[in-house]
């Protein structure tokens, strides 16, 4: 296949956002008939190739060909016209439109001006019929499954398009007999020499599908492999990276501080999002979380701060029991959170730095109790010297800093609440070395001054640098614990990548 | 920069908006700036647009904290009539002065409580929960005044619509007042910045313990008090609750003045001032059309087209094609050089 002329080439595609480079130099080759998995965390870059490669955004810079031409979609439209379609995962159909309206908006069969339904739906009929497909065409889309919409979408999306099919999680909202279903569709496309780009987390599924596999991580380009020749711990293990050369030690700290528990959760959990679990935490201990995108880490993370608020379980704190129904009552036991989706969930993009620093120790005091200017100041400047953050002054706004930089407000605003308990979900992503390192230095400071820390990472040596305890959670579970010497980059591996028995059983029937 | 340039900064657009509309009546009206004392209350067309434009200003008040918090309040208008025909109706039974205004503002904060509900606890969208007490407003101060429009002769009430201290028209000294207390309390508080977060990035303040719901039913409340003193003075003035045309469109005009006052609808920085200064520039308009001889089927087009013409300049298009300008008049000697380069 790799002797084709390649349908689809991208040559050193970059993408620059404010304060991120999203894509750095990446190659992507995608050859007719072909299954093509792309895959990466959160931030790695999916999302922004695929955007680029259908003109939603404008690359600034790199080369895209298209059948060995040169192309610059500048639009999603005109991509479709040059060949390239897209399906997302959340279809962008119509619900309240028919299915054959649906297929055919746009470009309807006209009889003497007017709009002919039975064209209409005879066209759409055959349509479908490629796909195996018998379905009411005059009915709405809505009263069909997430499924049979999936391939809706897609019938559309290749009639339009037809020379390449991007296809972003398609599977995720479908079982596994409609995973099926969908997956004999993209075969199908695959004989009619379509290139395919398929998204997904499931590592199951890319294994099935794919022919081939381009890993994306921090925006860059980690290998582009055929399926057969990787193996799931070295595809985890391309996905979630070995950076940190310089700091990484073989196993986790051994110095695990001793003595009670200083906040126990038991049988915690809130169904459909994370099972129950049980998790102790010592002052001056730093517990990491490791396990996949989706496999329940950020889950745990949100019902232990009272973001999701948790319907099994218990927590204490000296024999009593603190309530945890919001993220208020959190914060009022102590607790802090640092957010995966820092533009999102954390900062507050048009307020200063200053402003976003003493915005949680302000709403805990009260509107009626205002620091005074002066002390807001203070602690402005002081946060700002004790880490690093390069601002030009206090009342910048920090949406105008880079990610490192807000990220390092987003500490500041919790460490000015003195918690003693601090959750970090993903707190190095997307962020460059040097600010890595320093919030790296951080979490082991405070740890030292007997802060309890739960940190979430991908970063799999990152979590071996600093961890007493590893909890590895995979498909919404906490599956495994590593302590001091098993915590090794290989052990979590494994843990993660042990294939799940019950998923493909699934699979299979 | 300190804190007082930074203020002077914000208003200056508004300052300059109005200077321009009042010198452009002055030049059809030259008589415009004359004061004048007569039997102990101040004289002028100044004065006039003071007076008159009471009730837009203190709407925008609350509206600056709605539209501040990403909401927007469409019941303002409808919840002035509601106090209004609650005073009149208050007073024409014999109640006195005192317990008539708490009446009414208690109502009026009923009012705020109900949206604020809406929108923090439900979760219905601002404009759609407010709209439901904007069409079913107008319907409940009919059923208190009874269809009719109630008058009154009470001294007291009357005195806060026409009456006067040292000189000055009590309606200015009312939205004045509002407007600086409310300013105070949001700057010198918390307040401000907190509903600023909210505004800017809901799920973010929501994650760093601000009570979003608590703080959103209280501007909500705020939003329906201003209406409520608004309602009061404009019944007041007219010795009369006028159920249909009280507070009529003045909605529209309250969020005119926040958006000439430069907060963005979508939420975020506010200022009190400059909302202020906005329903000024809307009431100066407004009289100036008056004064300048034009048609009165003419007001509201000209009305629109200098609106129109304010919003352009603010507009973020513009905007930057104003930064895209003067960047480029700073660069060019060196953008000149790398031509030739």
């Amino acid at each position: 296949m790799s002797g084709s002329q390649p349908l689809l080439r991208a040559t050193a595609v970059t993408k620059t956002f404010p304060g991120t480079i999203a894509l750095d130099k990446v190659d992507f080759t995608l050859h007719p008939g072909e299954v093509h998995a792309l895959l990466g965390e959160n931030g790695a870059g999916k999302s922004t190739l695929i955007k680029c490669l259908t003109g939603a955004y404008r690359r600034d810079g790199g080369d895209i060909l298209l059948d060995g031409m040169p192309i610059d979609p500048r639009n999603t439209l005109e991509a479709q016209s040059f060949g390239i379609g897209t399906v997302y995962q959340e279809v962008n159909l119509l619900p309240n439109l028919s299915v054959a309206e649906n297929l055919l908006l746009g470009h309807q069969p006209v009889r003497f001006g007017m709009i002919s339904g039975r064209t209409m739906n005879a066209a759409a009929r055959t349509m479908l019929a490629q796909y195996g497909l018998d379905i009411d065409v005059s009915r709405n889309l809505d009263n069909f499954s997430v499924a049979v919409q999936q391939v809706v979408a897609i019938a559309r999306a290749v009639s339009l398009s037809g020379k390449v099919l991007i296809l972003d999680e398609p599977t995720a909202s479908l079982d596994a007999q409609e995973v099926q279903m969908l997956f004999e569709v993209v075969r199908s496309l695959k004989e009619r020499q379509l290139g395919i780009v398929f998204i997904s987390h499931f590592l199951d599924q890319v294994f099935e599908i794919s022919d081939r596999i381009t890993v994306l991580r921090n925006g860059r380009l980690v290998g582009a492999e055929a399926t057969a020749d990787v193996d799931r711990v070295r595809l985890v293990n391309m996905m979630l990276g070995r950076e940190l050369k310089q700091e990484t030690r073989e196993s986790g700290r051994t110095d695990r501080p001793e003595g009670m528990p200083a906040i126990r959760f038991q049988g915690f959990g809130k169904s459909g999002r994370i099972a129950p679990f049980d998790l102790d935490i010592r002052a001056g201990e730093v517990v990491g979380v490791a396990g996949l995108l989706g496999s329940g880490r950020t889950e745990t993370a949100e019902v232990l701060f009272g973001v999701t608020p948790h319907d099994s379980g218990k927590v204490e704190e000296k024999g009593a029991t603190l309530p945890l129904g919001s993220p208020r009552d959190a914060i009022a036991g102590g607790f802090g959170f640092c957010p995966e989706d820092r533009k999102g969930d954390g900062i507050v993009g048009d307020l200063s730095v200053r402003e976003n620093i003493v915005l949680a120790l302000q709403a805990r005091r009260g509107w009626t109790k205002p620091l005074p200017a002066r002390a807001q100041a203070a602690m402005a400047e002081e946060f700002i010297r004790r880490l690093d953050i390069r601002t030009p002054d206090a009342e910048k706004p920090v949406g105008l800093l880079s990610g490192g930089n807000q990220q390092k407000v987003l500490l500041a605003r919790w460490l000015a609440t003195h918690p003693r308990f601090l959750i970090l979900d993903e707190p190095t992503r997307g962020i460059d070395v040097g600010a890595h390192a320093e919030i790296i230095r951080l979490i082991e400071e405070l740890c030292a001054q007997g802060m309890s820390l739960l940190v979430i990472s991908s970063e799999l040596d990152e979590l071996v640098a600093y961890s007493h305890r590893v909890i590895v959670v995979r498909d919404r579970r906490h599956v495994a614990e590593l302590v001091g010497e098993d915590i090794t980059t290989d052990n979590m591996v494994a843990a993660i990548a042990r294939p799940d028995a019950g998923r493909a059983d699934e699979a299979a029937t | 920069m300190s804190a007082a340039s930074r203020f002077l900064r914000r208003i200056t657009p508004q300052l300059v908006t109005l200077a321009a509309v009042l010198a452009s009546i002055a030049i059809v009206f030259p008589g415009f700036f004359e004061i004048s004392i007569a039997n102990g209350r101040l004289y002028g067309s100044a004065i006039d647009i003071l007076n008159r434009g009471a009730p837009v200003a203190l709407l925008a008040i609350g509206m600056t904290l709605v539209i501040a918090t990403k909401g927007i309040d469409l019941s303002v208008g409808a919840v002035m009539a509601i106090c209004g025909a609650v005073a009149a109706s208050a007073v024409d039974r014999g109640m006195g002065l005192v317990p008539t205004l708490a009446l009414a503002i208690g109502t009026g904060l009923a009012c705020g409580l109900w949206n604020g509900i809406l929108v923090a606890v439900l979760k219905i969208q601002p404009i759609v929960a407010t709209l439901i007490l904007m069409v079913a407003g107008r319907g409940i101060a009919q059923l208190i005044t009874e269809g009719a429009i109630l008058t009154f002769r009470h001294e007291g009430l009357i005195f806060i619509g026409s009456g006067t201290f040292l000189t000055v028209p009590m309606p200015v000294l009312i939205w004045l007042f509002t407007g600086v207390i409310v300013a105070l309390v949001v700057r010198r508080t918390a307040l401000g910045m907190l509903i600023e977060a909210i505004g800017i990035n809901p799920r973010a303040s929501m994650l760093a313990g601000v009570n979003t719901r608590v703080l959103l039913i209280a501007v909500y409340m705020a939003s329906s008090l201003c209406a409520a003193i608004a309602g009061i003075i404009a019944a007041a003035d007219i010795r009369g609750a006028d159920a249909n045309n009280a507070g009529l469109w003045l909605e529209l005009d309250a969020i005119l003045a926040v958006v000439i006052g430069g907060t963005s609808l979508l939420g975020g920085r506010f200022s009190i001032v400059a909302s202020l200064i906005g329903a000024m520039i809307i009431q100066a308009v407004n009289t100036g059309i008056l004064l300048s001889g034009f048609p009165p089927e003419f007001n509201l087009v000209i009305k629109a087209g200098i609106v129109l013409v304010i919003l352009v300049l603010q507009s973020p298009t513009v905007q930057s094609a104003f930064i895209y300008f003067r960047r480029n008049k700073q660069s060019s000697p060196a953008d000149a050089k790398t031509v030739v380069q």
